[in-house]
């Protein structure tokens, strides 16, 4: 690194809360479509869902690779603290294509998630665990949770920008 | 996810192959902190890693602290693009010792 180079900011303070928003509507048109139960071996459908979607619409590896990332660790999230390891509940997957971006969103059943909660650690901290909203925040172009219209389970959206 | 473990010198080689992510993460940190626990350098090779996640990550650094607090070595070798990608986004890649090939860990004196 040269003299003048800025200490990358491994905080995680830069990054605000999850955003919310009130309107429950999927942007764009559907390009695929997937409700998987939420168990660790249903990952590898989920990539592969991701991947073909996104090679279908005409995103780089790089972008395919951010977007699968990002819904990977959501997941995971879901898995893990939404439903706390119970097998029985279920993830859908969307994902919608409005111009030149990707929107996907990850429905849950569980119970509904402070939103405030949900931000990134400090990457100073060298520790397992805790890299997922991370991850997702630096693949996306946009996140955040919509409120679902009946008050029970999650929403994420997710966007990211064709390149 | 697959998964070798050899000996070669006084070191013990760890090399991980496929998907490491959620499912397959548990045994990646099994094997990783067996290895550690052995108290021989461990290198983990990890050129056929086609994917890791932020759970496969975690085992990572759950080894690399353990052989610190056991005072033996722990380096990563022959990472894969994927897999360094993954690692630079998580900022890590100055944290791990990081060797293209097992030879120039073993002559570095990871």
């Amino acid at each position: 690194m040269g003299a003048n180079s800025e200490k990358p900011d491994r905080s995680g303070a830069g990054h605000p809360p999850m955003r919310r928003w009130d309107d429950y509507s999927f942007p764009g048109e559907r390009i695929a479509n997937m409700r998987v139960a939420a168990r660790p071996d249903c990952l590898r459908l989920v990539r592969a869902m991701v991947t073909e979607a996104g090679e279908a619409n005409d995103c780089s590896g790089e972008c395919v690779r951010q977007m699968v990332m990002a819904v990977d660790e959501a997941c995971q999230n879901i898995i893990r603290h939404a439903y706390q390891g119970d097998p029985g509940g279920e993830i859908v997957i969307d994902m919608r294509r409005q111009d030149d971006c990707i929107y996907i969103h990850l429905v849950d059943f569980a119970d509904p998630v402070d939103v405030d909660t949900i931000r990134p650690r400090s990457l100073d901290d060298v520790k397992p665990g805790g890299l997922g909203t991370h991850f997702i925040r630096e693949c996306m172009d946009e996140c955040g949770f919509l409120t679902p219209p009946d008050g029970t389970g999650n929403c994420l959206r997710m966007m990211k920008r064709i390149t | 996810m697959g998964y070798e473990v050899r000996s070669q010198g006084d070191r013990t080689i760890v090399a991980l192959s496929g998907d490491i992510d959620l499912e397959s993460s548990p045994k990646v940190r099994s094997v990783l902190l067996e290895s550690v626990g052995a108290r021989r350098g461990v290198l983990v090779e990890m050129s056929a890693v086609s994917y890791i996640d932020s759970s496969g990550v975690a085992s990572l650094v759950e080894a690399y602290q353990s052989a610190r607090r056991a005072r033996t070595s722990f380096a990563l070798v022959a990472v894969s693009e994927s897999a360094m990608r993954v690692l630079e986004l998580a900022r890590l890649e100055q944290v791990f010792a990081i060797h293209a090939n097992v030879e120039e860990a073993l002559a570095d004196g990871d």
